[in-house]
Parts: C-alpha cells; sequence; structure tokens
C-alpha cells in the first residue's frame, strides 16, 4: 500500500495469487500480479499461452472456473461512491451480479461460442438492460438499435432479429461488444477480441473499439499475445510470463526501451511487417516450463541470456526504472534493448 | 526467379464444393472455394500464398497434393524428366508424385496420431516407399528427428508427451521422410506460440537450404509470409488478385484488397500507429461469390466495369521483375 | 436445505483445495503417470461397487464346482420345494435341484451369452462402422441401410424362426443376439471414425498414398476404441437381459440346461410367484445386480475418459 490513490484509476488488482486445481495438482496460475485499469485508457496485457492473462481478467469479473480460487491479493473497483473489494464478494452473489454488466464487462474471444445460439441478439442485448436499467420496452427497443448503429451493424433493424448463426464473425464479435456496452460500463475487458477474426475485420473492431473509448470515456483491458496490437491500441502495457508479469509500463516505454529480457527477445523474434526477408529473427532459446514443474526462482531464467545465480533462487521483486516503468529482473540494468 | 525450371504449373484450376440439400440431397449450390487459379511455382523458391478466411488458399494447396479432389483445370508438375497433369494421371503414377510432393499442417494438436509414438507414425509411409528393414527405418527417422533439431530419443515418445513446438517439428520431419522436393507449409506456424514461431521458421528456412527444398507457404499472417517467401500471391474468393516479389508487394501493392490488407495488420512500432485503410463489409462468402470483380462490393475505387467483368491477372514488368495483377483500375 | 448443501459441498472443496496446496508446496505432491482412467476410477464409489460386484459375480460362477457340491441339474425327487437352508443356500425347486448352484452355472451360460453376443456383434459393428465411417459415400450409405434393416427386425420373430428351423440351442441364440444386435456398436463407431477422418494426421496419412485399409483400421480405429469398450460392456448387460427374458419365455436356452432366464421359467406360474419366493427371487436379484454393476462400471469408464469431468 503506496501513494495515494489517483483518482482516475478504476481497477487496481495488487499481489493477485490465483491457483487453479485440476488433476488434483495446484498450478499457480496467477502468481503475484499488480496492475491498475486507468480511466478512458486501454490497458493491454500480453503474454503467450500460460500466462495467466486470461486467467487474471476473468477473476476481476469473478468469473473463474470452479477448480480456481483467488488464493490472496486484493482486486479493488473504485466505484463512484465507494471502493469495493471484488476479490472478496461472492461470485454469484448479488453485488457482483450488480457489478457485471453495468460497470465492468467482458468480450470474449469466440463470439459464436459466447452468444446463445437460440436468441435473437437484439434478446440478448435487451436481457442486459433488462437486468440493469428501468427502461420500458420502447425505451430498451430504441437503445439496442442506437447500440448497433454505433457498432456499426448495419440495417440494425433487421439484425436485431437474427441469430448468431445468421451474421459473420466480425458482425457477431460487434454483437457482443454491443452487449457489452448496453449499459455504458466504465470498464471493458477483452480476452482476446479478435484472434478468431480475419485481419481486415480486426482492423474494424478495433477501430470501432479506439471511438467507443473516445466517446464514452471506458477504461479498456485488452488481452492479447499480438506484439502489434499492443503497439496500435494501448496506452499502458503489462507483459506476463508463467504467472508473473515480468514489465509494464506505456506503451512507449515497454516498445521502446524494454528492460525485461523476455519483452527484448520476444520483440527481436517476431516478424515485422516491411523489414522483409532480411531481418533476423533471434529465437528464444527452449520453450516454456511445465507449470507443475516450475523452475525455483524467476521463471524466465532457464532461458534468459542474462541468467545469473541470483536469478535461480530468488524471484526477483518489482523494481523501479522510471516513474510508470517497472520491471522483475535482477539485472535489468545489463539488458540493452538496441538492435532493433 | 524467370531462370529456374517451373517446378508446378496450374492453369484454371477449379475446385468446388457441392452445397446439398433437402430429402435426396439434391446440389442447390457450390462452394467455389478455388475459382479458377493461375499460377507458376518455379523450383527453390519460397511462394507465399496468403489471404483471409474463405478465400480458399488451404483448398488450393490441398488440390495441388490431390488431398481434395478438383472440379477443372490442370495442375502440371514437372520433376524435370517430363511434366504430369496431377489431375488426370494414374493411381500408379499418383503414388510416385506423392513422394514429391508433402504438406505439413497447422494444428500441433491434431497433427499427430494419438495412439502412436512418433516413430509408430513415421514408419508406415518409410514402409510404403521401400524401406523394408525396421532397423533401417529406425535410423532413418533417427535422422530426420535430428535434422529438426531433436533427439533421437523422442521417436519412442507419445504426441501428449510433446510440446506445441516439439510436435510441429514432428510434423515437419514426417513431411520430409520421404524427400519430396515440393512441401505445402499449411499455416505451419499460426497454432504455435509468438516465441517458438520464431524456431520453427527458422528450421524451415534451414531445411530449405538443405535440401534444395521449394516451399508453398500459406498463411493469412502477412507479417510471417513476408519474412520466408520470395513472392506472394495474395488471394480473394478462390481467385488470385495480386502476384509479385515480396519485397516489390510489400513498397508497391497495385491491387487495393493487398493495399488494405498491408495497412490492416498491426505493426509492432508504437509511433506508426495510424491505420491507412478501413475495409467495410465483412468477408463474402464462397458460395454467392459477388458478379465481375470479386472484391467490388468493399472497393474504394469502384467503377461501373467491375462490377460486370472479372478483371484478369495481367502482368506488367517493372525493373525486369514481373508483377500480375488482377484490377481493371491497374489496367489504366 | 438446498443452499445448506451447496455450502456444504463449497467447503469440501475449498478444504480438498487446501490440502493440494499445501501438498504442492511441501513437495509431497504424488504424480501419477499412466492409468489415469483406472485411477479415476478407483475414486468414484459406484463404480467400484460396480467392479466388485461385476468379479465377484464372475468369479463364483467361474468357480462354480470348487464353490457348490450340487451339479445344476441334479434332480433329488426326495427334496423338492424346500425352502433356504444351510445344505441348500437358495432352497430346491419343484425337481429338487439345488437352486444356488442352478445360479452359479446358470452364470457361466447367462455371462457366455452376453459377452460373446457383445463381442461377437461388436466385431462385426467395429468392421463395418470403421470403413464405411472412414469411406463415406455409397458404401456407407449400403452400411447404414443394412444396419438399419438388421436394427429394426424384430427380434422374437427372429427367435421363433430360428427354433422352428433349426431347433433351440444356446449358439442360435448367440447368432440371433449378434445379428439383431450389431448395429449399435457400428453407429458408435462410425460417428466416432466421422470426427476422427477430419484430424490432420488422418489428411496426412492419406497424402503419403497409404492404403485405406491400414489407414481406417490400423491408424484410425485406435483412437475410437474408448466409447467401443463401453458400448461393448453395456450390450453385454442388455443381452443378458434379452436372454433372461426370451428363456424366461421358454424360446432361449433350452430349459433342461441352468440358465438365469431358466430359472426364472418356473415364475410364469402363479403358485410358485406366491409361496415358493426363493425360486424366482435371489436369482432376479442376481441379474439385477449384476446388470446394475454393469452399468456402473459403464458410467464410470465414460466419466473417466471424459477429460471435461475433472476434479
Amino acid at each position: 500500500m503506496m501513494g495515494t490513490m489517483e483518482n482516475d484509476t478504476l481497477v487496481t488488482v495488487r499481489n493477485l495469487k490465483i491457483f487453479i486445481y485440476t488433476d488434483n495438482r495446484c498450478n499457480k496460475a496467477v502468481n503475484d500480479v499488480s496492475l491498475s485499469i486507468r480511466k478512458g485508457k486501454t490497458l493491454c496485457v500480453v503474454g503467450e499461452s500460460g500466462c495467466g492473462k486470461s486467467i487474471t481478467a476473468s477473476s476481476i469479473m469473478r468469473l473463474l472456473p470452479e477448480l480456481g480460487r483467488i488464493e490472496e491479493g486484493e482486486i479493488i473497483y473504485h466505484g463512484e461512491k465507494k471502493e469495493i473489494r471484488i476479490d472478496q464478494l461472492e461470485p454469484k452473489g448479488r453485488v457482483m451480479r450488480s457489478l457485471r454488466g453495468s460497470q465492468l464487462s467482458m468480450v470474449f474471444q469466440d463470439p459464436m461460442t459466447a452468444l446463445n445460439p437460440v436468441y435473437t441478439i437484439g434478446f440478448q442485448i435487451m436481457e442486459s438492460l433488462l437486468y440493469h436499467m428501468t427502461l420500458t420496452r420502447p425505451e430498451m427497443r430504441k437503445r439496442t438499435l442506437a447500440l448497433l448503429k454505433d457498432m456499426g451493424v448495419p440495417i440494425p433493424e433487421q439484425r436485431m432479429y437474427e441469430y448468431p448463426h445468421q451474421l459473420s464473425g466480425g458482425m457477431r464479435q460487434r454483437a457482443m461488444i454491443a452487449m457489452a456496452m448496453a449499459c455504458d460500463p466504465k470498464v471493458l475487458i477483452a480476452d482476446e477480441p479478435t484472434t478468431a477474426l480475419d485481419v481486415t475485420i480486426q482492423a474494424q473492431v478495433f477501430d470501432l473499439m479506439k471511438e467507443l473509448q473516445r466517446k464514452h470515456n471506458t477504461a479498456i483491458m485488452l488481452i492479447t499475445h499480438d506484439m502489434g496490437v499492443v503497439a496500435e491500441m494501448a496506452d499502458d502495457v503489462v507483459v506476463m510470463y508463467m504467472g508473473n508479469i515480468v514489465e509494464k509500463g506505456t506503451v512507449d516505454e515497454v516498445f521502446r526501451t524494454p528492460r525485461h529480457p523476455y519483452t527484448v527477445n520476444l520483440l527481436r523474434s517476431i516478424p515485422v511487417l516491411g523489414r522483409g526477408r532480411d531481418q533476423k529473427l533471434n529465437p528464444i532459446r527452449g520453450s516454456t516450463p511445465d507449470p507443475y514443474d516450475r523452475p525455483k526462482g524467476c521463471q524466465f531464467a532457464p532461458r534468459c541470456d542474462y541468467a545469473t545465480a541470483v536469478c535461480q533462487e530468488k524471484m526477483p521483486p518489482e523494481e523501479v526504472v522510471d516513474t510508470t516503468h517497472l520491471v522483475r529482473c535482477w539485472n535489468h540494468g545489463k539488458v540493452s534493448s538496441n538492435g532493433r | 526467379m524467370g531462370d529456374n525450371r517451373v517446378l508446378l504449373s496450374l492453369r484454371g484450376v477449379k475446385t468446388y464444393f457441392p452445397v446439398r440439400k433437402g430429402v435426396f440431397r439434391r446440389t442447390v449450390a457450390h462452394v467455389k472455394a478455388v475459382d479458377g487459379v493461375d499460377l507458376d511455382v518455379y523450383e527453390g523458391e519460397t511462394l507465399g500464398l496468403v489471404g483471409e478466411s474463405g478465400c480458399g488458399k488451404s483448398t488450393l494447396g490441398r488440390s495441388i497434393l490431390q488431398l481434395t479432389e478438383t472440379s477443372g483445370g490442370e495442375i502440371w508438375y514437372d520433376s524435370g524428366e517430363g511434366r504430369k497433369n496431377l489431375c488426370t494421371i494414374s493411381r500408379r503414377e499418383m503414388n510416385w508424385a506423392r513422394r514429391k510432393m508433402q504438406i505439413v499442417f497447422q494444428d500441433p494438436h491434431s497433427s499427430l496420431n494419438p495412439a502412436f509414438t512418433v516413430f509408430g507414425s513415421l514408419q508406415d509411409p518409410l514402409r510404403k516407399f521401400g524401406i523394408k528393414s525396421r532397423v533401417e527405418r529406425r535410423k532413418i527417422v533417427g535422422d530426420l528427428l535430428e535434422s529438426v533439431n531433436m533427439r533421437r530419443e523422442y521417436m519412442d515418445r507419445y504426441p501428449h508427451e510433446l510440446s506445441g513446438g516439439q510436435r510441429q517439428r514432428i510434423g515437419i520431419a514426417r513431411a520430409l521422410c520421404v524427400d519430396p522436393a515440393l512441401v505445402v507449409c499449411d499455416e505451419a506456424v499460426s497454432a504455435l506460440d509468438v516465441s517458438i514461431r520464431a524456431q520453427v521458421l527458422n528450421l524451415l528456412l534451414e531445411l530449405k537450404k538443405q535440401r534444395s527444398l521449394t516451399y508453398l507457404f500459406i498463411s493469412h499472417d502477412l507479417s510471417v509470409v513476408e519474412y520466408v517467401s520470395d513472392r506472394i500471391a495474395v488471394m480473394y474468393l478462390g481467385k488470385i488478385v495480386e502476384l509479385a516479389d515480396s519485397d516489390v508487394l510489400y513498397a508497391e501493392a497495385r491491387h487495393p484488397y493487398t493495399q488494405a490488407l498491408l495497412s490492416a495488420i498491426p505493426v509492432v512500432d508504437p509511433e506508426r500507429k495510424t491505420r491507412r485503410i478501413v475495409l467495410e463489409g465483412d468477408v463474402p462468402s464462397p458460395v454467392n461469390p459477388p458478379s465481375g470483380c470479386p472484391f467490388h462490393p468493399r472497393c474504394r475505387y469502384r467503377m461501373d466495369r467491375c462490377t460486370t467483368e472479372v478483371p484478369l491477372l495481367r502482368k506488367y514488368v517493372k525493373n525486369g521483375r514481373d508483377h500480375f495483377v488482377s484490377c481493371h483500375l491497374a489496367e489504366e | 436445505m438446498m443452499r445448506l448443501m451447496l455450502r456444504g459441498s463449497q467447503n469440501r472443496l475449498m478444504r480438498k483445495m487446501d490440502r493440494i496446496r499445501t501438498a504442492e508446496e511441501a513437495g509431497t505432491i504424488k504424480t501419477h503417470s499412466g492409468g489415469r482412467v483406472l485411477r479415476s476410477m478407483l475414486h468414484n464409489p459406484l463404480s467400484i461397487f460396480g467392479l466388485i460386484a461385476f468379479f465377484v459375480i464372475v468369479a463364483t460362477a467361474i468357480a462354480a464346482p470348487l464353490i457348490t457340491r450340487y451339479g445344476p441339474m441334479q434332480i433329488n425327487l426326495s427334496g423338492v420345494l424346500k425352502p433356504p437352508s444351510l445344505q441348500h443356500l437358495f432352497g430346491t425347486d419343484k425337481l429338487g435341484r439345488d437352486i444356488f448352484s442352478r445360479v452359479l452355472y446358470g452364470g457361466r451360460i447367462s455371462i457366455l451369452i452376453g459377452l460373446g453376443s457383445a463381442l461377437g456383434a461388436a466385431v462385426i459393428g467395429v468392421a463395418l462402422g470403421a470403413y464405411g465411417g472412414y469411406k463415406g459415400g455409397w458404401i456407407d450409405t449400403i452400411f447404414l441401410h443394412l444396419s438399419e434393416m438388421f436394427m429394426s427386425f424384430p427380434q422374437i420373430i427372429l427367435v421363433l424362426l430360428l427354433v422352428t428351423i433349426v431347433g433351440q440351442s444356446t449358439n442360435n441364440l448367440i447368432i440371433i443376439f449378434i445379428t439383431t444386435g450389431w448395429g449399435s456398436t457400428y453407429r458408435m463407431t462410425r460417428a466416432r471414425m466421422l470426427s476422427v477422418r477430419e484430424e490432420e494426421y488422418a489428411v496426412a496419412l492419406k497424402s503419403f498414398g497409404l492404403n485405406d485399409f491400414l489407414i481406417c483400421y490400423k491408424h484410425l480405429l485406435p483412437n475410437a476404441l474408448g466409447p467401443i469398450m463401453v458400448n461393448i460392456t453395456l450390450n453385454t448387460a442388455m443381452f443378458i437381459l434379452q436372454e433372461a427374458a426370451l428363456s424366461f419365455l421358454g424360446l432361449g436356452v433350452p430349459l433342461q440346461f441352468a440358465s438365469w432366464g431358466n430359472i426364472l421359467n418356473v415364475a410364469n406360474d402363479l403358485t410358485v410367484l406366491q409361496n415358493y419366493w426363493w425360486i424366482w427371487l435371489p436369482v432376479g436379484v442376481v441379474i439385477s445386480l449384476f446388470v446394475l454393476s454393469v452399468n456402473f462400471i459403464g458410467d464410470g469408464l465414460h466419466d473417466s475418459s471424459d477429460p471435461s469431468q475433472q476434479g
């Protein structure tokens, strides 16, 4: 607990630990994560499979799988009137349910499985309105139409009465965003919303999200594995690896002067459009460890070129590189980010 | 590239899938996955094939290998000892051809048989192509594993004991086990973690050099394709809309779709935040492609001619390099 | 009340998680490699019960001569219709035969018929289902229609026909069961095959030009086996019930042999039903127990091979 709470922070996550218990094993999927989501800004959480980014997002919405549990830490929602400790709420309780949809909402990766196939999309959007707001039927219909129009859905009067399978992938994702934005939430959490979509459609969806942010001052937490998306969309970035945040800061700080070996290597191993065949891709050696057989100390040490003895013993604490730029590395001072 | 031999020559290739409805399963429409493709693949090159979902690139790859039956057109394979049309040759000749062309798949989770060890999966193709002794098969499989940077002992492991990257490397080893000349990589790195992708891409490039392979690299990810390919063909709704050397394509794309595709890709460079062209509308379905140019409903430069006349793939030569575009605007 | 129960199970889950966590952190967690299916079945109380009951019944049937000194067909007209006693655990029937030994020896025949028919049906069903499902096209359509024809044929008519033409026998019964019963295994195999053949490794095998039979039976079939095993166990139970029904009607196993159904046969008679309960009740319980245990085993196999049922 340090410093004053800035009044434009909507969600504070502090020292969060989430363990998943499957097959009678304990997987420390999220192991001490702290981040904050600011009003009107986009926070991108980037990492590869197994890093815990999706679980972190789900935990803010208290939508963890049955065998997952928040072990320690705090998730605080800074509401207009008071602060709410989300981690202490009953996941299916009244308070959490009133938060979901109206203050915090979520957009998922695969719209085909996230939308209910047997109800029209108009119905699904109106459900959210019905639960959180007190409007009459005609008012709800009008608002739904306006929402769909805002999302760039052509002929919304007709689309309202269509079923998810009648829409294309991009349209379905827009419908899902419409559902999420129906009650004008303060925070929109998007878990890999465009991974299943084509690149030209992805461009449309991100344009839309940026537009919504501008109009409604919505905070966006965007989960992705694509560094390009982060560069385009993020204001703040959090890089995760095997359950820890290894680096966080503004997008300029993290991309221009990355300080964690993982971030540096990741940026070096991605082909960049326009650099052609002469670019050198330097893959990160080795592979991600078995989550049930984690290395002691820093999780990235076995694959790290800068690893020293202390790295294999203890997990590095969060150290400040610059005011908003933090990194978890014993040797971050030695990490050079040139070569890009 | 013109001085190299043409390995594969496609003319008017069509692959349609019938859509059957009703009690009597009548064919009511066709999914025109590949709708008239002309293409030459030169020996020793890496030809990238890009496009979004529904454009037909995967179907084209499989059609070339005759894993999917074509509905029209010719696919000529020239091994150096004469040309054969893969669509019409006999079964025995097809067996010979199968040795020359192989495919690497996308999904590391389903690309290997979960019931067999790695050796078990790889030995039947070897057996078929004449390696009778088990000892020899084990040696060949061991050598293959080493050539994809894996230890020989892995041949007795089961797929579920391997990581995604390792499985993908075995998929590559499998494709190489019969010593082919042409390898089709169908989204070979798309399902891998970003940090593993570079490993596998570099491996593919190395193997190409070592074994003098020709690659047809299919992907929706233009950044990856640009890294590995010599030339790139862009597909849209079953047709090739542009084909050029990869650096030319990036610098001087002439087809409106290619331009939109290039600008839609998020680039890892925080300074370049603006995206220039955002296409309207959705990727259309190949069941009912638009008349005339397939791209016209989404094209900013659409003219009257575009709605009725299908543009032909024409060759333009600049600085001695060929650049193919099918666009009425480019013609003018 | 419901809320209390939910709360209770939630607390149990929390405590279980705590246990796992402390074990994991202390490094004392045991990793079991392989045999995950068996292990998870052993944690399921119903399937443990099923396994035990099943093995007890099968073992006693096989070891019948060691357990009882009476033959199943040993007639003793001086000791007819005796109620259960130490000498005759299940009493004696109308001809003085020891019912306990008839149940044990009868178990051999009934289980043999059940298992034999299930395996026979599986051989045909799997062979046709795998190939038809893999190839598709007209072969698949023909097999499909064949299976429909055989499945919809009324079993009783077939039984009556065969009995009149060839006479009654255990072998005939097995043949009839296989003929009318292969359809379900066929369908299941075909369904699994339809999804397995789309997997990338199946297409890869095709790209090498390997023989269809080789691909279908050697490479793809092993991946379809899981549900087939469950199907075989359930079919066994079903055939035993069918045999019991037919024998009860006198159309099954010839009456001179002991089978569970034959023993039940006498319960046609209302006086027997009312006055001599030991003739039909024990055998009824044994049949039910056996079928129940097979069903529990089948459920356990199904649950444990389904990766979504975790915990």
